[in-house]
């Protein structure tokens, strides 16, 4: 298999690190070898915090090349198009949490706000094709990661990743309350196909 | 894992997926290592994580966070004196905290062997610099192991803590940020826990111990023919690798660097061949004279500064061998960390006909706003500056130190100007204060920060009679690389602790005025750093609040959710924008129609920002 690269991102507290650490034990539950990591550096505060996963053979370096990436992961709108911008090849895949979490020029009324049309002229423009993932009935924010989580098995983003290998890595993660709360979400968002109504193919369709 | 403490005093041989901080842990173990001990610092605070997941009453070894990078270094040596296998860790600029110490270890005849854990950062990515931390490898005659992934973390530290232990030698184990951060799957041995013998074996036929006079020429020679010593060790290892590619280049690497050169190679046709190092000081001379001669051309692909460079063409010279020897082109090949896409540029620049040069990265859309750090949503700092930033002057000289309070130096506070390194800021203001009778200078300093190296630049700053006004920003942790306890907290790693106030310290010393008042209380605040630099001498405000990420976690973790929010009337609101402009709160949301609400994913309903509007818009 021709190394895969995946670039998981978002803002400090959103549960990037988490996601990050499901993908890469599915991905090895599902007998690939897969390499992983974390950038975080002051991340808590509110900063980008990005993580790294590469899968399958001749893989040496844990780090995906500027614009290497074939899927971006991304828990959040503005950090969903830094990504595709930097780390993205041409005709890759973006799946997103479509929640904003204002950067601090915005806030202040000196940058705009990144607007899903921007987002999606942007994807169009180099042929990547967007998912994305919102209106989900979400107990707490924090779940986002599991939602999407759930919508990257629905769509079968991984390419050899499949639903049992992500239940694995989710029970080797978590337990007891936690464990069955991301359970009942993930298989909810698995089971039900109303909730990819949302795509939307960025190739100017 | 769910069990990772579980996990790492498992007997049996095993695989799992780790990070390499916490591959170490394992391999402190699996070597019998008693004593560790650190002061915080990213990329390594991890490694104290796994070894928190150990409950206290089963950890093989002894851990403590010590009040600073030096006095981890000098528990660790005295526990090896003893007999003891111990470790410090720390982050790269730890080392110059702990560098007094550090730079005698290696003359001395450390019993028990001591392993030196070494996060270096090259990018910068949570450090003021890169330094390269080779350097005092030179300096000191420290042999230095480079591992390039998790696996080779454990392997090398197993191996640093045999060759510390069989010469009773100090011996280094450096790791950058993303050695430190990678996962992968592991294969880790058995472990089979051996009797343990905790006699003190503290004895001076050991030493010498003291060295002065007529004792350091020996200790200084042992150390010096130590090296040629570990050289064989290492090499009779095999630790190095070759891949042998049947060319006539070849490339000199180490550590992950030697990663990103695979991935770039893995797209050349005619690729050259390799050599890794798996200790980069001391150089293993006779296998890199053997390389050198054996090929036309060879690069030295290393990182940050020149060390393997310099030394290997003096070797070379030395040899009269004629390979022609490249090394760093330009300045940039000193800056930054070699990631495969740096790597690829570095390759194609030395041998354009080996390899196409990368398709351009575009510069990043313009409509992509930045998104720099800032202090979470409650944070007591952020009160805290709002208040002082009022009753500051224009051109007053603010003096920032290390911690989340730099954060201050961001828009819309602006406070904390500058900053160089722990501890700092007062004596930097002290000197400030000097021949200024204009411009009041007030410094800023975090608890955990007073106890580490603050506190020589306040006992200068009464010593010496400086004028200038220490804002202590007291929020109860050492909230920046997650929440360690400090001496302050009334708990250490492994017990409570009696608590060690701030406040009582500073009126031990004698100062004359010490403010006080939680942060959330802005009015009082503000009063109190008025009259603080209205006044001649050295004075302290206290401003304290507890660092709410580590309530808000606690809160979460209690009640399942955040209890309550603030919201905005829209009625009351006048859109003055104090609340988004001038307070800065995250949770704070600029809709498209000019409005400001709440976003209640972040807002944690701490309610610091009620007093900030003024017509009382704000409410819980």
């Amino acid at each position: 298999m021709k190394p895969f690269n995946i670039y998981i991102c978002g803002v400090g507290g959103q549960g990037v690190g988490l996601l990050s650490e499901i993908l890469l034990r599915g991905a090895d539950h599902a007998g690939l070898e897969a390499k992983a990591v974390d950038t975080h550096g002051l991340a808590q505060r509110g900063g980008i915090v990005v993580s790294h996963l590469r899968l399958g053979k001749n893989i040496y370096s844990p780090m995906v090349s500027a614009r290497k990436a074939d899927l971006v992961v991304a828990l959040e709108r503005h950090e969903a198009i830094r990504a595709v911008d930097s780390a993205l090849q041409d005709k890759g895949s973006l799946i997103y949490f479509d929640t904003v979490l204002q950067p601090l020029g915005v806030r202040l009324g000196s940058d705009q706000e990144v607007s899903e049309d921007l987002l999606n002229t942007v994807c169009g423009r180099r042929g990547v094709t967007v998912h994305k993932v919102d209106n989900v009935n979400l107990a707490d924010p924090r779940m986002q990661n599991i939602a999407i989580l759930a919508r990257i098995n629905r769509k079968k983003l991984i390419p050899g990743v499949e639903k049992q290998h992500m239940l694995q890595a989710l029970e080797d993660l978590m337990q007891d309350a936690m464990l069955e709360r991301n359970l009942e979400l993930f298989n909810r968002m698995v089971n039900n196909p109303k909730i990819s109504r949302n795509q939307f193919n960025g190739s100017g369709s | 894992m769910k069990n990772m403490g579980e996990m790492l005093l498992r007997r049996p041989p095993f695989q799992e997926i780790v990070m390499g901080n916490t591959a170490l842990v394992r391999a402190m173990i699996e070597s019998g290592t008693r004593v560790v001990t650190s002061y915080p610092g990213s990329p390594t605070p991890e490694i104290a994580t796994a070894i928190q997941s150990i409950p206290k009453e089963q950890r093989p070894f002894y851990f403590e966070f010590s009040t600073n990078e030096k006095v981890a270094a000098e528990v660790a040596f005295g526990a090896a004196l003893n007999g003891h296998l111990s470790t410090v860790f720390f982050k790269s600029v730890g080392l110059n905290v702990a560098a007094d110490t550090f730079v005698q270890l290696s003359l001395l005849n450390i019993v028990g062997g001591m392993v030196v854990i070494l996060g270096d950062d090259p990018g910068a990515n949570s450090s003021q610099n890169e330094q390269d931390n080779r350097h005092f490898a030179y300096l000191s005659y420290t042999p230095v192991f480079e591992p390039a992934n998790p696996t080779e973390a454990y392997l090398y530290y197993k191996e640093a803590a045999s060759l510390s232990r069989e010469l009773g030698k100090v011996v280094i184990l450096r790791l950058t940020t993303h050695v430190c951060h990678a996962k992968e799957k592991v294969t880790f041995a058995g472990w089979y826990p051996p009797e343990k013998d905790d006699r003190p074996r503290f004895s001076t036929a050991n030493g010498p111990y003291i060295p002065l006079v007529s004792a350091v020429y020996p200790m200084k020679e042992r150390a010096l023919r130590q090296l040629s010593e570990i050289e064989t060790w290492v090499e009779q290892r095999n630790m190095h690798t070759m891949v042998d590619n049947k060319s006539r280049r070849g490339i000199i690497t180490s550590g992950l660097v030697y990663l990103s050169l695979l991935e770039v190679l893995e797209g050349i046709k005619d690729k050259p061949d390799v050599l890794k190092l798996a200790m980069v000081y001391p150089i293993p001379r006779r296998v890199i004279l053997e390389f050198l001669q054996s090929h036309d051309e060879v690069k030295i692909l290393e990182e940050l500064d020149d060390e393997l460079e310099r030394s290997i063409k003096a070797m070379a010279y030395d040899q009269h061998i004629s390979t022609r020897i490249l090394g760093k082109n330009d300045i940039n090949d000193w800056i930054g960390e070699y990631t495969p896409d740096k790597v690829h540029d570095i390759i194609a620049n030395t041998w354009p006909d080996s390899i196409d040069t990368r398709d351009p990265v575009p510069h990043p859309l313009k409509e992509i706003p930045l998104r720099p750090p800032q202090m979470c949503p409650g944070c007591g700092h952020r009160s805290a500056f709002h208040a002082i930033g009022e009753v500051l002057a224009e051109d007053d000289i603010t003096v920032a130190d290390i911690g989340c309070h730099t954060l201050g130096y961001h828009e819309p506070y602006n406070l904390g100007e500058l900053l160089i390194c722990m501890g700092a800021s007062t004596a930097i203001g002290s000197g400030l204060a000097l021949f200024n009778n204009t411009r009041r200078v007030v410094a800023f300093l975090g608890d955990s920060t007073f106890f580490h190296a603050g506190l020589p630049g306040i006992i200068n700053a009464l010593f010496n009679n400086h004028n200038l006004t220490l804002i202590v920003m007291e929020n109860g942790t050492t909230a920046m690389t997650g929440h360690q306890d400090n001496p302050a907290t009334g708990r250490n790693f492994n017990d409570s602790s009696e608590a060690i106030p701030i406040r009582k310290v500073l009126e031990g010393l004698g100062i004359q005025t010490i403010f006080e008042t939680d942060t959330y209380n802005q009015v009082e605040l503000r009063t109190l750093v008025k009259k603080a630099v209205a006044r001649d001498g050295f004075n302290v405000v206290i401003a304290k609040h507890p660092c709410m990420l580590l309530f808000a976690k606690k809160q979460r973790k209690a009640k399942g959710s955040i209890s309550h929010h603030v919201h905005i009337d829209q009625e009351k609101c006048h859109n003055i924008n104090a609340c988004i402009q001038k307070f800065g709160c995250p949770s704070f949301v600029r809709n498209n129609d000019g409005t400001i609400s709440v976003n209640n994913e972040l807002c944690i309903g701490d309610g610091s920002c009620i007093q900030t509007c003024p017509t009382k818009a704000i409410t819980r």
